[in-house]
């Protein structure tokens, strides 16, 4: 599948705030702006894939927003999978593509828990509530944990992610949070659920965003010069809650990018930039080597070298990530890893001739990556 | 507000049962040996369908452990903070917990040697655990 679908173009909102604005009018507004930035027009769109929204879930959720969007497409759908589900319906978008199913899709997320309801991140985890086991934030905690222990990685190394993060992010004017902060600033930010400090947590942000996704011949076809290719793709399931895992320090992420670099023909080293779901920073730690662009309990002193700075040697979340950019799951890294192909990102990489984008969900769940390349 | 309450059915009773009757019982497959919790109709490693319920000997190890210090209900809101514990049985069975009964300056560790301490909260009786001396052990 090596650079046969494109995306040809993205979109989304201010991220952020929208009170009184329903998740699926950010869609559309979101999907109006990645049209016009694909040059195509609405009525050319044969699919509708939607990642379901975290804070309500919903029977039927594709048909919706495909109604809201006057469409009656080929392909509609939506998909649960966490954090995930986005890079997994581009690659689900980019094969049914292939195979015909249909011509040009937009894959898209829309959701508003920053002032609707945040109830799904603060919620009881089944039984073990009686144990006072609550909110999403708690499995991260104990990966966490477990991890520094391991490693013994230092709260510095965790730091870092948070600051190069906030630093990005503080130069997106289109982000929620563009203040950065200082690592002494990351050291006294409150314990929520130790060992994991305020500054470990990504946003909880409205906003929509989405992509077109057709093939590489197809937007050649249509004079879009500026398509970014789709070099490889994967994923990979944990399956067991954080607490019945064998392995709390390894994810399955690994299986996800060892799929997308053999698609890619590439390995680890190849790449130049990489925009890494960074819900809480040890899934960045976690994901660096996963991935093999870290050695096993590498990736904290690597961070804290300076390598995931702008002029380090793996420049990280340049838009701001989770972190700063917006919590909305997963869209934003890769409209962020598209820019960086096209050149024409706000803190653009020189040179920069591949991108990885990691998605993930639940905690630490599921895995889906995906690799860029330039425009051809 | 009140207390969370577990939901209990024809599968999971055995375990609050267990409980109430001053025992730690996981699955065990009569086929493969696998040994686990929470319950299951079906054995997760060989799909078997009869597994029977066996008592834990109470002792495991911490894998990890984190500490609230915000409450995200009422319940815990006088116990902040407070820590919930992953504990693995010296059986396998891996489950969530509180550690309990820990002197003061005792900070729990990875690998620390833990014992069950059933009690009671409520209407419901739960399996905590306590921090055991290491000594004697490899």
């Amino acid at each position: 599948m090596r650079g046969k679908a494109v995306i040809a173009g993205v979109g989304h909102t201010i991220y952020g705030k929208h009170p009184g604005r329903d998740r699926i009018s950010l869609i559309v507004e979101a999907c109006r702006n990645a049209l016009q930035d694909a040059g195509i027009e609405k009525d050319m769109v044969d699919g509708v894939l939607v990642k379901m929204a975290n804070s309500e879930p919903s029977i039927l959720y594709g048909q919706k927003v495909a109604e809201a969007l006057g469409l009656q497409p080929r392909v509609g759908a939506s998909l649960d999978q966490g954090g995930a589900a986005n890079i997994a319906l581009i690659s689900y978008a980019a094969m049914a593509v292939d195979a015909g199913l249909m011509d040009i899709a937009l894959v898209c997320y829309g959701d508003t828990p920053r002032t609707g309801s945040r109830q799904v991140y603060h919620r009881p985890r089944g039984d073990d509530a009686v144990f006072g086991w609550y909110a999403t934030a708690a499995g991260y905690a104990m990966i966490h944990q477990a991890y520094a222990q391991k490693h013994a990685c230092r709260p510095e190394h965790f730091g870092a992610v948070a600051v190069q993060c906030r630093a990005n992010g503080a130069e997106n004017p289109q982000g929620h949070l563009n203040k950065p902060i200082t690592l002494d600033d990351y050291m006294e930010s409150p314990l929520l659920i130790e060992p994991l400090r305020r500054d470990d947590c990504c946003l909880i942000s409205d906003g929509g965003a989405a992509v077109v996704v057709m093939s590489a011949e197809r937007a050649k076809q249509l004079g879009i010069a500026n398509a970014v290719p789709v070099l490889g793709f994967g994923q990979g399931q944990e399956s067991w809650d954080v607490h019945l895992r064998p392995n709390l320090t390894e994810t399955s992420a690994a299986a996800s990018a060892d799929t997308a670099f053999k698609m890619a023909g590439l390995e680890p080293g190849n790449i130049d930039v990489a925009q890494l779901y960074d819900c809480f920073t040890v899934t960045v730690l976690l994901t660096l080597e996963d991935y093999g662009l870290a050695k096993r309990g590498q990736a904290g002193p690597m961070a804290a070298q300076g390598a995931l700075a702008l002029d380090g040697s793996l420049p990280l979340n340049t838009s701001g990530g989770l972190l700063s950019e917006s919590g909305t799951p997963g869209l934003q890294l890769v409209i962020e890893g598209v820019r960086q192909m096209r050149g024409d990102a706000r803190l653009q990489i020189e040179g920069a001739k591949t991108c990885i984008v990691s998605n993930q969900g639940g905690s630490m769940h599921t895995h889906a990556t995906m690799i860029l390349g330039n425009p051809s | 507000m009140s207390f969370p309450a577990p939901e209990t059915n024809d599968l999971n009773r055995p375990y609050w049962d267990g409980l109430a009757a001053g025992e730690l019982r996981h699955q065990h497959c009569s086929n493969c040996g696998n040994n686990w919790l929470p319950a299951r109709e079906a054995c997760p490693r060989c799909l078997a369908t009869d597994p029977v319920w066996q008592p834990a000997s109470g002792r495991g190890r911490i894998v990890s452990w984190v500490v609230y210090h915000k409450a995200y209900h009422n319940a815990f809101a006088d116990r902040v903070p407070y820590d919930v514990s992953l504990v693995e049985l010296d059986e396998g069975p891996r489950l969530l917990t509180n550690i309990v009964d820990s002197d003061a300056g005792r900070a729990l560790s990875i690998g620390a040697l833990v014992e069950l301490k059933i009690e009671r909260e409520g209407d419901l009786t739960l399996a905590r655990f306590r921090l055991v001396s290491d000594e004697g052990t490899a």
